[in-house]
């Protein structure tokens, strides 16, 4: 733990808001199509319709803020995955999330003709759900209730039967596979603010239950008879935490697609700054999935310019290193520096 | 004498196979109850359940006179606090962080952090000798000092009833007595009922007013340590022969269990 009191864990919250403002401002201005930062300023100032400022606006800027959203979304659910499993590879994808996300997006693509971004949203997390509600019937039965072993391996089940399922439409239909290769490649690029707007409530319920909630996530981090023993509503606060998985990965699954790493590297590297208070882990990570994210998003522009990479492919070059690294340091938030 | 603790007809089971059987059990408020029994006769469980932490498969568990499924989950925290047999903390996690969640029953919402709880909480912490290491983390501890830390938050509850499985597992004898010494003067002073699962028959005939022996399902014998504990029980019981002696100082029975070794009289 590097930030060790109150005071230098407000220090790093503050440097994140920034750091994340920062990183949003950079997005906006660069890229491909060659932009200053003036002119930046100005297309917000008085828009006059050229191409720059129609690029700002209506390209760079959407991306810029899925990036934030959908970094902060992942790194929170990958927090709250990890206390809720135990397992501290835990992410979205354990419970079967982005399978089942992906799966309903694949489905109602292919044989009702889905092609609105927007119904995106809605059928993303629809499909969440369903994943979730299954992995939840499944492990729940039984005297002991959901046990991290059960959830982990119902979720493993439900994420490879759907996407087998996903696998099996795409195989048997060329036309879905075409339709929908943009967004299973992740990516935060070439999406409409609309999209964002509409998963934005889902997601925002979700951060604020996060932090609500964080507290008695700590209790139950200390151990299932322990909290109970507390008084703490085990069962409901699992359910709680499920439902802030559910909207945020598939809110975030519904916009961008699959992007991994952030869900499972994040959480360990803001843990390893700010310790394991959820109270502070939980927008620490948030503000460092936001910032990572959308630095993978500007460098994706720049590595093969003028062609770009998807984000997820960014993510898993920065990630896998970083991944490793804190594997070998044992997976703590306590090392001693 | 008020029951603080009844069971009735309780049955309790993990899956199918059933590990206690129609038990009646009576804890009688402000005294210490020790549970004794071989490994495995369901003395966790039992503890377990009258913590509301198992649901029975059948009868119920009252706590002052009151059927525990039907109270507020939070309500009994306050009244009832439980060390388990086993806990892991998150890494990381500091002594005094982990003695703070102890106040959990008592927050809110609303009400987030008094001066009663800091009260509560630093009392805690000096009554288990743990100043000194307050804003160490848990799991750099030793095993009898994370005891303590464990037993510093089942105090921090301020509870009446406290139960502990086996709360002097990993303390040297020095800090198994400062333990029971500390949970007695609680009993004592405070009047605190105190049920706990103890394996040293000696240091429960000492510490305990009751003592309650389970095996095959069943309570085999229940009562005085002085009435209870006969060889003839301690081989039905454990399947050990033995001889009990008095306690040269206390005058409590003491178990001589028979077997190999050294004799050098
Ligand atoms: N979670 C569980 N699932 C299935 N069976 C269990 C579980 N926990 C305990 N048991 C079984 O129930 C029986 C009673 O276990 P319990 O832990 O209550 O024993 P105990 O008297 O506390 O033993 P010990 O002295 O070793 O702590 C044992 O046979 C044990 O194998
Ligand atoms: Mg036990």
């Amino acid at each position: 733990m590097i930030l060790i009191n109150r005071r230098q864990k407000w220090l790093g919250l503050i440097a994140g808001v920034l750091l994340t403002a920062a990183a949003i401002c950079m997005s906006i201005v660069y890229g491909y199509t060659n932009t200053t930062w003036s002119m930046a300023i100005d297309s917000f100032i008085h828009f006059n319709g050229s191409n720059e400022h129609i690029v700002l606006q209506t390209v760079r800027l959407p991306r810029a803020l899925i990036a934030a959203t959908v970094g902060a979304s992942l790194a929170i659910a990958g927090v709250i995955m990890q206390t809720l499993t135990k397992n501290p590879l835990a992410s979205p994808d354990i419970l079967g999330i982005n399978a089942g996300a992906g799966f309903a997006i694949v489905l109602c693509v292919t044989f009702f003709g889905m092609s609105d971004l927007q119904h995106f949203s809605v059928v993303s997390i629809a499909g969440a759900a369903i994943s979730a509600f299954f992995v939840y019937v499944i492990s729940v039965n039984g005297r002991d209730g959901l046990t991290p072993m059960k959830i982990t391996l119902a979720g493993a089940a439900m994420a490879a039967l759907f996407s087998s399922l996903t696998q099996g439409i795409l195989v048997t239909n060329e036309a879905a596979f075409e339709q929908v290769l943009f967004w299973l490649a992740g990516s935060v690029a070439g999406r409409k603010m609309e999209i964002l707007t509409s998963v934005l409530p889902y997601i925002t319920i979700g951060i604020i239950l996060s932090i609500l909630f964080a507290s008695k996530m700590n209790i139950l981090a200390s151990g299932e008879d322990v909290a109970k023993g507390l008084g703490l509503k085990t069962g409901r606060l699992k359910m709680i935490m499920g439902l802030i998985v559910i909207s945020l990965a598939g809110g975030s699954v519904a916009i961008a697609g699959p992007i991994g790493f952030i869900g499972i590297v994040i959480p360990h590297i803001a843990r390893y700054c700010i310790g394991n208070d959820h109270r502070w882990l939980i927008p620490f990570s948030g503000l460092l999935g936001s910032i990572v994210l959308i630095a993978a998003d500007i460098l994706s522009r720049y590595i093969l310019m003028p062609r770009e990479i998807p984000v997820g492919v960014m993510t898993a070059i920065i990630g896998t290193p970083l991944f490793i690294y804190i594997a070998r340091k044992g997976f703590s938030g306590n090392e001693k520096i | 004498m008020v029951n603080s603790i009844e069971t009735k007809q309780l049955t309790l089971s993990y899956g199918d196979s059933i590990v206690l059987k129609e038990l009646d059990v009576e804890i009688t408020e402000g005294e210490i109850t020790v549970f004794i029994g071989g490994n495995g006769c369901g003395k966790s469980t039992l503890l377990r359940s009258i913590a509301r932490l198992l649901k029975p498969m059948s009868g119920a568990v009252l706590l002052e006179g009151k059927e525990i499924a039907k109270q507020s989950t939070k309500d009994i925290a306050k009244k009832m606090a439980i060390l388990p047999q086993s806990h892991s903390v998150p890494e990381g996690l500091t002594v005094l962080q982990l003695v703070k969640q102890g106040r959990f029953p008592y927050q809110n919402w609303l009400k987030q952090w008094t001066r009663e709880d800091e009260e509560e909480v630093l009392q805690a912490i000096r009554v288990t000798g743990l100043e000194s290491l307050k804003d160490r983390s848990v799991d750099s501890l030793s095993g009898g000092q994370r005891q303590r830390a464990w037993i510093a938050m089942t105090l921090a509850q301020d509870t009446s009833i406290i139960l502990l499985d086996e709360p002097t597992t990993y303390l040297d004898l020095t800090h198994q007595i400062e333990i029971l010494d500390l949970l007695y003067q609680l009993n004592q002073t405070e009047k605190r009922t105190i049920l706990m699962v103890l394996h040293d028959i000696n240091l429960a005939s000492r510490y305990a007013h009751s003592i309650i022996a389970i095996k095959n399902q069943k309570v085999y014998g229940k009562g005085k340590p002085e009435e209870v504990i006969t060889s003839d029980l301690v081989k039905k019981v454990f399947d050990l022969d033995c001889d009990i002696v008095g306690d040269p100082i206390f005058g409590t029975p003491m178990v001589i269990p028979h077997g190999k070794g050294r004799r050098i009289k």
